[in-house]
């Protein structure tokens, strides 16, 4: 307590004071601007994409997020296989990221020894700095070999026959495909997951915690019932942050995706991203309406992020009401 | 006050601009095409040191070669596809073949080594169509009398990204299978029935030594380099040539080029009793009336001396030296259509 009391600014007839009102305005127009632009930023970027992909969605129209064909040849562009394999590379991601993120963060502020915790914390953030492409080729020479001989083959035998859940784990274990990307785009969401739960877990009042563990709590329960619900909004807004990265990440997942324009239900099979599809063939793209078809998607993969990111605001304000807030 | 320093400011930034530009109007500007890149690079290092003049080469893509010529914002495009006559006169153009290469299917199969697997084109396509499913199909089986091949599936790869690679490729399977031609068709990317995607030849060797029992197309050089196993392709002659740059030059020399207008041919499926079936070649693009003459000159100094000079670290970097007859037809092409 006494340290906080030092350090406030001391006021007393020694401190001079002036007028700040010319200043204060000069910094709210500051400090606007940058607000400001980072609205005017998001609305050139959305309105570029949309008139980029305006002419695939006039020759396409409604087919071209319903429909899976996709024919450099024919001309014929349709946008469904993309935007199933972001979403399922994505959500497979979250749902190893996640939990994994929560025991780190748990793990650094609550558990781990205070010796331990520097080191820890160190490693989070250069994962964090490693960039996409490195992963990408991880994966591919070292990840998916390894998946290809131990992982996959174990898991076409133990789950494969299991009626419903076997469809999800059929195939050839040809290392690559859906499951192989959601692990990789894990491990690379994982810091920045972990990182926002690990600040805020930190915040968290000391009183708050020592009281449950006085009334005899379990570190689970401490972490169950004080840590999350205190720093709830801050973590769900870590996990989307970590969501919208894996959501827009193109070099990893081009390299281990398989880059197939294919729907299937197992996630041993290859399949392709939106924003792997575009970085693949943006180079080739030729024709007006090849072009314009990936500025769609660009578009569409734009919308998706917004309204995942718009249902975890709504989640958040939902949560708060049940509270009572 | 002000204005004077803006003035002041203005005249620096122009002189500073001027002298940028004519520090890069020695500089001979292309792009496109990413199969013709590492032997630029080299003829423009070689090029550099003989004369002084530097080429600034950036690849990016055939397509996007194409559309950067266009707009006219280098002094040449490269082109793994070759533009229509028609297209070439409507914007001004012309076009010649600048080096040659080979692409060749590879496989990773246990128990077959490099060369032993023979297919025709029409059963290679077949395999791209997902009509021939398993290695010991009777298709295969038929060509390779007395080859044990295993009852497995056949794991197709193919190029994720647009690529001239692929445009020879796919320019392959449409002459020899009309069902491929019907489906498919061909193009720098096209709708693949069967198999997943490796990005760049790099990202196509590497699938295929990754995944078993499977096969994919690579340029010549990236066979060599990943020790991948080819496969033997029956040619229009009915041989099986082995892939070299005898093969590749073989197939330079049988095509008619005398015939093609604007060096309009695609190599594939060459008749000559030797040629490779898949041989591909890069087209450099150029005004045949350029704004900048004397950039435009400098450009045909460099392609004169890469004809002439060199080919043999082309040779070097396994492609192959374009044949003597060809290299004057160009030359007689140059003087006949553009000016300069």
């Amino acid at each position: 307590m006494s340290e906080a009391l030092a350090s406030l600014p001391a006021v007393g007839p020694e401190v001079k004071r002036r007028d700040g009102a010319t200043g204060d305005r000069i910094f709210n127009w500051v400090v606007m601007g940058c607000g400001l632009f980072v609205l005017a930023a998001l609305l050139a970027a959305a309105i570029s994409m949309a008139w980029g992909g305006l002419l695939a969605f006039r020759t396409f129209g409604f087919g071209f997020i319903t429909g899976t064909e996709w024919d450099p040849v024919a001309q014929h562009f349709a946008g469904l296989v993309p935007i199933y394999g972001t979403l399922v590379t994505s959500a497979l991601a979250m749902l190893i990221g996640v939990p994994i993120s929560l025991g780190i963060a748990v793990f650094v502020t609550e558990v781990a020894p205070r010796w331990l915790r520097g080191p820890i914390g160190g490693a989070i953030e250069l994962l964090a700095g490693i960039p996409s492409i490195i992963y990408g080729m991880w994966g591919l020479f070292t990840f998916a070999p390894f998946m290809s001989d131990y992982v996959q083959p174990a898991l076409i035998d133990w789950l494969g026959p299991i009626p419903g859940i076997g469809l999800l784990f059929s195939g050839a274990p040809m290392g690559i495909g859906m499951l192989t990307s959601g692990i990789v785009l894990a491990i690379m969401i994982i810091p920045y997951i972990s990182s926002v739960m690990r600040d805020v877990f930190l915040v968290v009042p000391a009183q708050l915690k020592e009281s449950a563990y006085a009334l005899g709590s379990t570190r689970w329960e401490v972490v169950r019932d004080i840590v999350i619900p205190h720093t709830r909004t801050a973590v769900v807004g870590g996990i989307f942050l970590g969501l919208g990265r894996a959501l827009g990440e193109t070099m990893a997942v081009t390299f281990v995706l398989g880059n197939t324009h294919n729907i299937a239900i197992s996630l041993m099979e290859p399949g392709n991203s939106i924003a792997a599809a575009i970085a693949n063939e943006f180079t080739e793209a030729d024709t007006d309406i090849y072009l314009s078809s990936l500025i769609a998607l660009g578009f569409i993969l734009f919308v998706v992020t917004f309204i995942v990111l718009a249902a975890a605001k709504l989640m958040l304000l939902r949560m708060a009401k049940q509270r009572g807030e | 006050m002000l204005t004077n320093k803006l003035l002041s400011a203005c005249l620096g930034a122009g002189l500073a601009a001027a002298f940028a530009v004519s520090a890069s109007a020695a500089d001979i500007t292309g792009a496109g095409s990413t199969f013709v890149y590492p032997v630029l690079s080299k003829w423009s290092a070689d090029y550099n040191k003989q004369t002084g003049d530097k080429l600034n080469y950036q690849s990016i893509g055939s397509g996007g070669g194409i559309a950067q010529i266009k707009a006219a914002t280098v002094d040449f495009g490269a082109s793994d596809a070759p533009m229509k006559p028609e297209d070439l006169s409507a914007g001004g153009f012309g076009q010649f073949p600048v080096v040659v290469g080979g692409i060749v299917p590879v496989i990773n199969v246990k128990g077959i080594k490099s060369g032993e697997l023979k297919l025709s084109g029409k059963v290679l396509a077949d395999i791209y169509l997902g009509n021939v499913t398993k290695w010991n199909d009777k298709a295969i089986a038929d060509l390779n009398p007395g080859l044990k091949l295993p009852d497995s599936q056949i794991a197709v790869v193919h190029r994720s990204d647009g690529s001239g690679t692929s445009f020879n490729w796919t320019n392959f399977f449409s002459k020899v299978n009309p069902d491929w031609k019907s489906k498919v068709g061909e193009g720098t990317a096209v709708n693949w029935p069967v198999g997943i995607g490796g990005k760049g030849n790099e990202g196509v060797a590497a699938y295929v030594t990754r995944v078993k029992d499977s096969i994919g197309y690579v340029e010549y050089a990236y066979a060599l380099q990943n020790k991948l196993p080819y496969v033997l392709v029956e040619n229009a002659a009915g041989q099986y040539p082995k892939p070299n740059a005898d093969s590749f030059s073989a197939a330079a020399a049988s095509a008619e080029w005398g015939k093609a207008q604007d060096f309009y041919l695609i190599m594939t499926n060459a008749p000559g009793e030797k040629a490779w079936p898949i041989t591909a070649t890069t087209w450099a693009i150029m005004y045949k009336e350029p704004k900048d003459a004397e950039r435009s000159k400098a450009a045909f100094a460099f392609f004169k001396w890469a004809l002439e000079k060199g080919q043999k670290e082309a040779s070097s970097l396994d492609y192959v030296p374009l044949p003597e007859t060809l290299v004057k037809q160009i030359e007689d092409y140059w003087t006949a259509s553009f000016k300069g």
